[in-house]
């Protein structure tokens, strides 16, 4: 059951990393704010241009 | 005791690959059931992971766990971060899983399941995961650097020029090919269209939705996305069988690639929370609820092959594209065996979040072995299909005829039987007025993922709905593609307009946006324009355009890596690199030679311009010679940008061994790790 809720909880990290769930967990944490508009909003001006760069592959 | 079962349990995994190739490559005649595909991939995977990549991390590379990475050095929250191992897999797979595992083996089917199957399966596990693994790794010793900065640093200015021009090239090529995919699959199809068109209201609503009423509810907002995108797809029926609105959304090939090209710009301006974000979450919520999905039909259901293993088009005559198995089977079937723009992944967000070094092989190895199964799947949807069905919806009409009776007839005639009334009859069943001449690969994906799940969820009643579900998720696929290729392609061209005249350099100053995705949109729009005018399909020029541009910039990646390795010292192990490069060289060259100049105008680009030039002229033929040179002159340049590379590496290989150049690496100082086993 132990190995059932760890993998449970693994899947769950991961699609919060894919999302960027966790990215902004992380920038909320590193720039002590609470989660709002205008937080969001300074966390996607951090992100534009490092988010604009990845490309999808192919 | 223990060694002895593990043995026991090997040799039996050994002795199961090796009677599942075997009876996947020597059976003939009575279609075999697709779990001999299945138990052979899952066989040579684990294989391959439990003994070959151990062999490179541990005999070659030496991945240390005490060696800190830079997740760990430079951990700023923001790019580079400490991340458990399997959720940098999760991420790592989803950002190398695109269309090209789904569309280039279904192309490839065209050869009969066994030469894609083969391919599949020996790329993967000698070159593609041999390939992913090594970058990262050594991405990971140089601070996450890209693959073009490795490539310029390693082996000289040579190498990032060549590195910097190849991406580029790829990404116009890579954006106007899937362009064009898209093209086919929505042409003349109101419902496919419509699902279509209504994700972008769905991805504009999320972006809002993100922003002003759940900021970060990512997850959350998705799941409504998805819910919105099914009933989409349920309203796509009704849009075509309602005439008003069917009329509407029946657009032709060339109004389709008007309306992708003008998107292209508009979602490469606008930010990125609005429209590539909230896309880019969609399509992979789709995409990973797809795959699973298919994954699970074809183990469950284990549907019979129909396709022959070898078709008569193994001798270059195929309809779907024209040249002989070698080079060309493995330069269609690009990701899902070898990619070089898996290089660029590996070289980019992943590196950064890699805990401990011991860890690039189960994510680079490993994702891109997943990314090779999601390949196998692909040949089983197009194979389980009827091959007469097949080549009906994969040739075009400049090959098999205009009208449904010349078509069925030419393919019957190849030994395929097939006729006009079951080709409706399928249309049919898939909500579609017809499926003769769908280049491109998606349409007969679609198709045989639909043929797969109608056998047991909702039976032949709900084709319809599977089908474009099928269509919904690669051209979602593909128009994130597109939306993230322009704009990563716009910030290479604005970083080096920047070295001219500063402001073209800054990524948010409007002109400088404009001006540089309209060169972007410009350059892919074009090809595509080709593509949709071209008599016979489009795909028959643009697809090994691709496939050559993809494996050349694999060529430059395994080039920095066997480098790399020299310089290490590892030159009695540098075959692990240096075959799968020599391969890759023999396959793009050769392709490359045969399509600038073989005097078959089926397949050579200057032989169909003198074909085109010596028959009737009508207003089209300037452009389609002028098109085709262009083709020409395009691989050409590619070809000699790597081998130039080539030229520039074994240079400095020799000059290594020789001893008359210093073996000097960029790699970052060896620091010893501070994270404990239970936080890496």
């Amino acid at each position: 059951m132990n190995h059932v809720a760890k993998a449970a909880r693994i899947f769950l990290a991961a699609l919060r990393e894919i999302f960027d769930e966790a990215a902004y967990s992380r920038f909320l944490r590193r720039s002590q704010m609470a989660s709002s508009p205008a937080a969001y909003a300074a966390f996607w001006r951090e992100r534009e241009s490092s988010h604009g760069r990845r490309p999808k592959c192919c | 005791m223990s060694k002895l079962l593990a043995i026991l349990g090997w040799g039996a995994v050994a002795a199961l690959g090796a009677l599942a190739v075997g009876v996947v490559a020597v059976h003939r005649g009575e279609p075999i059931s697709t779990l001999w595909l299945v138990v052979a991939a899952a066989c040579c995977y684990a294989l391959g992971f439990r003994f070959y990549s151990k062999f490179i991390a541990v005999r070659i590379l030496a991945l240390d766990a005490l060696r800190a990475t830079p997740a760990e050095r430079l951990e700023n929250g923001r790019d580079f971060v400490v991340t458990n191992k399997w959720v940098v897999f999760g991420h790592h797979f989803a950002a190398i899983a695109g269309p090209g595992p789904l569309v280039g083996p279904v192309l490839a089917s065209q050869f009969g399941y066994l030469p894609g199957t083969l391919w599949v399966l020996a790329g993967a596990v000698f070159a593609g995961c041999v390939q992913d693994f090594v970058i990262l790794l050594f991405s990971v010793r140089r601070d996450g650097k890209s693959v073009t900065e490795m490539a310029r640093e390693e082996i000289g200015r040579v190498g990032g020029f060549v590195a910097y021009g190849a991406v580029i090239a790829i990404l116009i090529i890579i954006l106007a090919v899937a362009a064009l995919v898209v093209v086919n699959a929505l042409k003349g199809s109101p419902w496919g269209t419509f699902t279509i068109a209504m994700t972008i209201p769905i991805a504009l609503l999320m972006g809002v939705y993100l922003r002003r009423i759940r900021p970060g509810k990512v997850l959350e907002v998705s799941v409504f996305g998805f819910i919105l995108v099914l009933l989409a797809i349920w309203g796509g029926q009704w849009a075509s069988q309602t005439p008003v609105v069917a009329r509407v959304f029946s657009l032709q090939a060339s109004s389709l690639a008007i309306l992708i090209i003008v998107y292209g710009f508009a979602a490469s301006a606008v930010p990125v929370w609005l429209l590539l974000a909230p896309r880019d979450y969609l399509s992979t919520f789709v995409k990973l609820g797809a795959i699973g999905l298919l994954a699970m039909g074809i183990v469950v259901l284990h549907p019979a092959l129909h396709m022959p293993a070898v078709t008569r088009f193994a001798d270059g005559t195929g309809p779907v594209f024209a040249g002989k198995i070698f080079p060309f089977a493995f330069i269609t079937i690009a990701c899902g065996a070898i990619s070089g723009f898996h290089s660029l992944i590996s070289s980019g967000t992943t590196p950064k979040l890699i805990a401990r070094e011991t860890q690039t092989r189960v994510v680079g190895y490993g994702a891109m072995m997943a990314e090779s199964a999601v390949a196998i799947m692909a040949i089983t949807a197009a194979c389980v299909l009827q091959p007469g069905i097949y080549f009906a919806i994969n040739s075009p009409a400049g090959v098999v005829g205009q009208t449904p009776v010349a078509a069925t007839a030419t393919i019957s005639g190849w030994g395929f039987p097939v006729t006009a009334s079951e080709m409706q009859t399928l249309a049919h069943a898939v909500g579609e007025q017809t499926l003769f001449n769908r280049t491109g690969g998606a349409p007969a994906f679609a198709v045989g993922m639909a043929h797969i799940f109608s056998q047991s969820l909702g039976g032949e009643r709900v084709m319809g709905l599977w089908y474009h579900f099928a269509v919904m998720f690669e051209a979602l696929f593909i128009l994130t593609l597109l939306d993230a290729g322009t704009r990563a392609a716009r910030f290479m061209i604005q970083d080096a307009m920047g070295h001219i005249y500063k402001p073209l350099g800054r990524t948010s100053w409007y002109p400088s946006i404009f001006i540089t995705s309209a060169l972007i949109v410009g350059a892919w729009g074009y090809f595509l324009w080709q593509g949709v005018k071209d008599p016979l399909g489009g795909i028959n020029s643009l697809w090994p355009l691709f496939g050559i541009s993809n494996q050349l910039l694999a060529a430059v990646a395994l080039c920095v890596a066997t480098t790399i390795l020299i310089k290490m010292h590892r030159a009695k192990y540098v075959l692990v690199t240096l075959a799968p490069l020599a391969w890759l060289v023999a396959v793009t060259f050769t392709a490359a030679w045969q399509k600038v100049l073989s005097p078959d105008p089926h397949l050579g680009f200057l032989a169909q311009a003198r074909a085109l030039a010596a028959g009737p002229a009508t207003s089209a033929t300037p452009r389609l010679i002028f098109n085709n040179r262009l083709d020409a002159a395009l691989t050409a340049v590619l070809v000699a940008m790597v081998a130039l590379l080539l030229a520039e590496s074994v240079r400095g290989w020799i000059g290594v061994l020789s001893g008359r150049r210093e073996a000097r690496m960029k790699e970052t100082p060896f620091v010893m790790t501070r994270l404990a086993e239970e936080q890496a």
